[in-house]
C-alpha cells in the first residue's frame, strides 16, 4: 500500500482548460457553418491554415521555451486564437495574410508575453490588427453576400482554395464580382460621402436578402454564447456590459440625429459585435478577471466600438476596442476588489 | 409534531453544489467498534497545549478515567477510553498534517470492560448552576467535535456576554465524503435535543436554531419527532439548502441570519454561538450517562476500502484497526485522508490513533483524485472567484502568492481565506490554490510575528539606552557633587593652612622680637 501525500482539496472537477476551449470552439461552430453556407467555403479553408500555422507556432515556441509540448498543444488554446483568426478574416483572405496573423498572434502576442495565462492583449485580436494594417487591401475584400452555397452561382470548393493559396481569382471572376462592401462599410463610405442613412440603406444591398445573412451568422453566434453562459463557462457580465454600452450611446445618438447615425440594432447584429462581446472579450486571460472589473472592461470595447465604428477610419472596431481596453486591464483589477466575507 | 420552521434564508455568496459521496457509509447504522486490543490514547486532541499525563505504566484503569490533565486556557482533559492497564507512557505519531508526533498513553485492554459515570448529574440539570454544569465540562474533556476541537467549555463561557442570544446547532456537514453528524442526528435526534437543552441552560438564553441541510431527510424526520417529543419553544429545525462549505460556522450564520461575523471576529460579536451536533450529544451524554469524551463516531469512507461505514470508536485506536474491520484496503495507491474530501489531510502512515477531531477516514483511489489533471497556467478565468465563499479573488491572491509580495496579500484579505477548497476544486488549470493561501497566511503571521517580535526589541533597546542615559547622568552628576566636594574641601584646607601659616609666622614673630 502506497500513501500518497497532498495538500486538501482531493478531488478535482473534470472541467479542465482543454475542455474549456474546446467548448468555446464547438460552440462557435454553427456561426461557421452559417458563414460557409452564406459567403463559400473560404472560411474553411482560413480555419485550416490558421489552425496549422498555430499549432506549428505554439510547437515551436514551446520547444524554444522548454515547456512541454505535448500538454500545451493539447489544450486547445492555439486551435481557438486560429478559429476566431479566421473568423474574423474575409473569406478569401489569401493564405500568408492569414498565416502571418496566426504566428503574429501566437509568437508575439502569446508566447513573447509568457505564453498561456501571461498574454496582455488577446492574441487572436493582435493578430487580426496587424494584417489589417499590414495588408489593408486583402482585409477590405469580403466576399458579397451570395456569393456563398446559398446563391446560384458559387465559387467552386477548387476555385476558392486556388484563390486563397493563389491571392488572384480565377480568370472568369472579377473581384468587383463577387465581392462587395460590408453593411458597417458601406454605411461608414455613405455617410462620410454626405449621403443620408435612409439612401444608403435604400440603394445597396443593405435592404436586401443580404443584409439578412449577417443577421443570421450574428444570431448563430450569439446563439453559441448563450450556450457558453448557460455552461457557465463564460460569465453574463461582459456580453451584457459589452453589447448594452454599445447599444445604449447607438441609441443615444440615433435619437439625436437618424439620418447621420446607424440604429443600435444594426450595430448589434451586423457587424462583429456580437463575436466580439461573447468569443473574443470573453477570453479571460486578457480580460478583467472580476466581475465589476468586467463590466468597466466590456462597457469600455462597447464605448470604443461605437467611437471608432463613428468616426475612426475603419468600418469596424471591435479589434481595436478590445485591445485597447486589455491595456487597462491591470488598472481595472487593481481598482476592482469586491468586498471580503467580513469586511465593510 | 413541530415542523421545519419558515425561517428566512439568506444563501452565503459562492460555493459548491457537490456529488454526495456518503450513501455507502450511511447504508447501515452506527456500529460500535469492538473493544481494540490496545489503544494509544493522545495526549494532544484539542488545540490547545498538550495535557499532562497523570497515570504510569502498569496502573489499571476504566474506561471514563482521567489519564491526561489539560493544561492552560485552551487544553482539555483527556480520560481512558478503554478499561485495562497502562502499557507506555510515550512520545508516538498522531493524526496530524505534518506527522508530528505528541505523548500518549497506551492502554492494553481487559476483557471485562467498565465504564465510569462520574458526570451523570441525578437531579434536574435545570436546578442546576450554570457555572457547575460549564465546570463538569470541562472536566469531562468534551471540545468541539466538528473538527476544531476547541474546548467547548470556553464557547459556553459567554452567559456574561450580553449580545448573545442565539445558539446555531451545526447538523449541516456539508463535506461530500463525511456522514459522521448525519448518522448521528439519524439514530440519536432525542439526545441531541436534551444536549441542546442543556447548552441553553448553561448559556441562559432562549433561542436555538438548529440547521440541517436539506438532502439529510432521515435526519430531519428523527428531529422533528424528537422535536415534537420535547415541545421546546426554544427549539427551531432548519433546513438549509445543501452547499458547500455550508459547514463553515461563518456561512451557516449567515444563511440562517443574513449577517457576516466581521473579520477577525468571533461569531458572539454578532450575537450568534456555533456548536456541532455531536458536542451537544457528548454534553447530553456526560450529564445523563455520566460519561466523559472518550469515543466518537468516524465515517470510514472511500472507494479504496471494502464496506464504508460509520464506526463509534474509543479516541486511540489505531486507523489501520478501522479500516481492517472495514474490510482493509482494495487498492494499491490511495490517500488516507483525514477529515473530508475538500478539507481533510493526508497522513503518511496508519497506524496513528484517532482523536476527538477524527471525523472521517477516507481512502480514495489515487485515481479518483485531483492528480488525474494535469496543472497548466492560471488563465484568469475567475471562477475561482465565482465560487469563493469569503468573497475573494482567489487568481490575484495566487499571482501575489508566487510573487511572495505580503502586502499585496494584505490588501486582498488573505487572512479571510477559510481555506474551504472551493477555488481549487473548479480551478480547470487544477492549481494548488489553497496551499498557496496557506503558505502565504503562514508568512504574514511570521512576519508579522517577526515585526511583533522587532518592535519589542526595539522598544527594549529603547528603554535601556534611555536607562543608560539616565546612569550616565545620574553617574555625571555624583561625579560633578563629588567634585565640588573635594573642591570645597581642598578651599577649606587651604584656608586652614594658610591660618596655620599665618599664626606660625606670628608665632616666629613673636619669638624672634620677644620685646615687643
Amino acid at each position: 500500500m502506497k500513501f500518497i501525500q497532498a495538500g486538501a482539496p482531493h478531488i478535482h472537477r473534470a472541467r479542465t482548460v482543454a475542455a474549456l476551449m474546446r467548448e468555446v470552439v464547438l460552440a462557435l461552430l454553427p456561426a461557421i457553418l452559417l458563414h460557409t453556407w452564406f459567403f463559400g467555403p473560404g472560411l474553411i479553408f482560413n480555419t485550416v491554415i490558421a489552425i496549422t500555422f498555430a499549432l506549428l507556432g505554439e510547437a515551436l515556441m514551446l520547444r524554444l521555451r522548454k515547456q512541454s509540448v505535448g500538454l500545451f498543444l493539447g489544450d486547445y488554446t492555439a486551435v481557438l486564437t486560429a478559429v476566431l483568426l479566421a473568423f474574423a478574416l474575409p473569406p478569401l483572405t489569401p493564405w500568408w495574410v492569414t498565416a502571418s496573423a496566426t504566428l503574429f498572434a501566437i509568437i508575439v502576442a502569446k508566447h513573447l508575453y509568457g505564453g498561456l495565462g501571461s498574454n496582455i492583449f488577446n492574441p487572436a485580436m493582435a493578430g487580426y490588427a496587424v494584417v489589417l494594417v499590414s495588408f489593408p487591401a486583402e482585409l477590405a475584400l469580403w466576399t458579397a453576400p451570395g456569393a456563398g452555397m446559398a446563391s446560384t452561382a458559387p465559387l467552386t470548393w477548387y476555385q476558392t482554395l486556388t484563390t486563397t493559396l493563389t491571392g488572384t481569382l480565377p480568370e472568369t471572376l472579377t473581384w468587383d464580382q463577387i465581392t462587395g462592401a460590408t453593411p458597417l462599410d458601406r454605411v461608414q463610405t455613405g455617410l462620410t460621402n454626405g449621403e443620408m442613412l435612409s439612401e444608403i440603406i435604400a440603394g445597396s444591398t443593405l435592404s436586401g436578402a443580404g443584409a439578412n445573412h449577417w443577421i443570421i451568422i450574428n444570431l448563430a453566434v450569439a446563439a453559441g454564447g448563450i450556450w457558453l453562459l448557460f455552461r457557465k463557462i463564460i460569465s453574463w457580465h461582459i456580453p451584457v456590459a459589452l453589447l448594452g454600452a454599445l447599444f445604449l450611446i447607438a441609441m443615444v445618438f440615433r435619437l439625436a440625429d437618424p439620418d447621420s447615425f446607424s440604429s443600435p440594432w444594426f450595430h448589434l447584429f451586423s457587424g462583429s459585435a456580437m463575436a466580439g462581446a461573447f468569443f473574443i472579450a470573453t477570453d479571460p486571460v486578457s480580460a478583467a478577471t472580476s466581475n465589476q472589473g468586467r463590466l468597466i472592461y466590456a462597457a469600455g470595447i462597447g464605448l470604443l466600438i461605437y467611437i471608432i465604428r463613428t468616426w475612426g477610419s475603419y468600418p469596424d472596431g471591435v479589434a481595436f476596442a478590445v485591445l485597447l481596453m486589455n491595456m487597462l486591464v491591470p488598472l481595472i483589477d487593481y481598482y476592482c476588489v469586491p468586498r471580503t466575507y467580513g469586511h465593510r | 409534531m413541530i415542523d421545519t420552521l419558515p425561517r428566512q434564508l439568506h444563501p452565503f455568496s459562492g460555493g459548491l453544489s457537490l456529488d454526495s459521496m456518503k450513501a455507502a457509509a450511511l447504508s447501515e447504522p452506527v456500529t460500535q467498534l469492538p473493544t481494540p486490543p490496545e489503544v494509544w490514547v493522545s495526549m494532544h486532541q484539542h488545540c490547545g497545549l498538550a495535557a499532562v499525563p497523570c497515570v504510569n505504566p502498569g496502573q489499571k484503569v476504566r474506561t471514563g478515567e482521567l489519564i491526561g490533565r489539560a493544561n492552560g486556557t485552551f487544553s482539555a482533559n483527556v480520560h481512558a477510553s478503554v478499561t485495562g492497564t497502562v502499557g507506555q507512557v510515550c512520545r508516538r505519531p498522531i493524526v496530524h498534517p505534518g506527522g508530528l508526533s505528541e505523548m500518549c498513553v497506551q492502554i492494553i485492554s481487559t476483557p471485562e470492560q467498565q465504564h465510569d459515570t462520574a458526570f451523570r448529574i441525578s437531579h434536574d440539570y435545570r436546578l442546576a448552576d450554570p457555572n457547575m454544569l460549564r465546570q463538569q465540562v470541562a472536566e469531562a474533556g468534551i471540545v468541539g467535535l466538528g473538527g476544531a476541537v476547541f474546548p467547548t467549555a470556553l464557547k459556553l463561557a459567554a452567559e456574561a456576554d450580553q449580545t448573545l442570544h442565539t445558539l446555531v446547532i451545526n447538523g449541516a456537514e456539508c463535506d461530500p465524503a463525511i456522514s459522521c453528524d448525519e448518522a448521528l442526528m439519524r439514530e440519536h435526534a432525542p439526545e441531541i435535543v436534551r444536549g441542546i437543552q442543556i447548552m441553553l441552560h448553561i448559556l441562559q438564553i432562549n433561542i436555538a436554531v438548529i440547521a440541517i441541510e436539506d438532502d439529510k431527510q432521515a435526519a430531519h424526520n428523527s428531529f422533528s419527532a424528537a422535536l415534537a417529543d420535547a415541545a421546546d419553544e426554544r427549539l427551531q429545525l432548519c433546513r438549509v439548502p445543501t452547499r458547500y462549505p455550508e459547514g463553515g460556522e461563518r456561512q451557516l450564520i449567515q444563511v440562517i441570519s443574513g449577517t457576516e461575523v466581521p473579520s477577525g471576529g468571533l461569531p458572539i460579536d454578532i450575537g450568534y454561538l456555533c456548536h456541532n451536533v455531536a458536542t451537544a450529544f457528548a454534553i447530553d451524554d456526560a450529564f445523563i450517562n455520566g460519561h466523559a469524551l472518550t469515543s466518537r463516531i468516524v465515517t470510514v469512507c472511500g472507494n479504496g476500502i471494502a464496506t464504508p461505514c460509520n464506526l463509534r470508536v474509543p479516541m486511540g485506536t489505531g486507523v489501520r484497526h478501522l479500516i481492517d474491520h472495514c474490510g482493509g484496503y482494495v487498492v494499491s495507491d490511495a490517500r488516507i485522508i483525514v477529515g473530508g474530501v475538500m478539507m481533510g489531510f493526508t497522513v503518511a502512515q496508519d497506524d496513528v490513533p484517532v482523536d476527538k477531531s477524527t471525523n472521517c477516514i477516507l481512502v480514495l483511489p489515487e485515481h479518483e483524485s485531483r492528480s488525474n489533471h494535469p496543472v497548466m497556467p492560471c488563465i484568469r478565468c475567475g471562477d475561482c472567484a465565482t465560487v469563493c465563499p469569503a468573497n475573494l479573488l482567489p487568481q490575484q491572491l495566487y499571482w501575489h502568492a508566487r510573487g511572495e509580495r505580503l502586502d499585496d496579500l494584505q490588501r486582498l484579505h488573505v487572512a479571510d481565506c477559510i481555506e474551504c477548497g472551493c477555488c481549487d476544486y473548479v480551478c480547470p488549470s487544477n492549481l494548488p490554490l489553497t496551499d498557496y493561501f496557506r503558505y502565504a497566511k503562514d508568512q504574514l503571521w511570521s512576519r508579522d510575528a517577526q515585526h511583533l517580535r522587532a518592535g519589542i526589541a526595539r522598544t527594549r533597546y529603547e528603554n535601556r539606552e534611555l536607562r543608560l542615559e539616565k546612569l550616565q547622568a545620574q553617574r555625571q552628576a555624583r561625579r560633578e557633587r563629588h567634585r565640588q566636594a573635594v573642591r570645597e574641601q581642598s578651599d577649606k584646607q587651604q584656608a586652614i593652612a594658610e591660618a596655620v601659616a599665618r599664626a606660625r609666622q606670628k608665632k616666629q614673630r613673636m619669638d624672634e622680637d620677644p620685646s615687643s
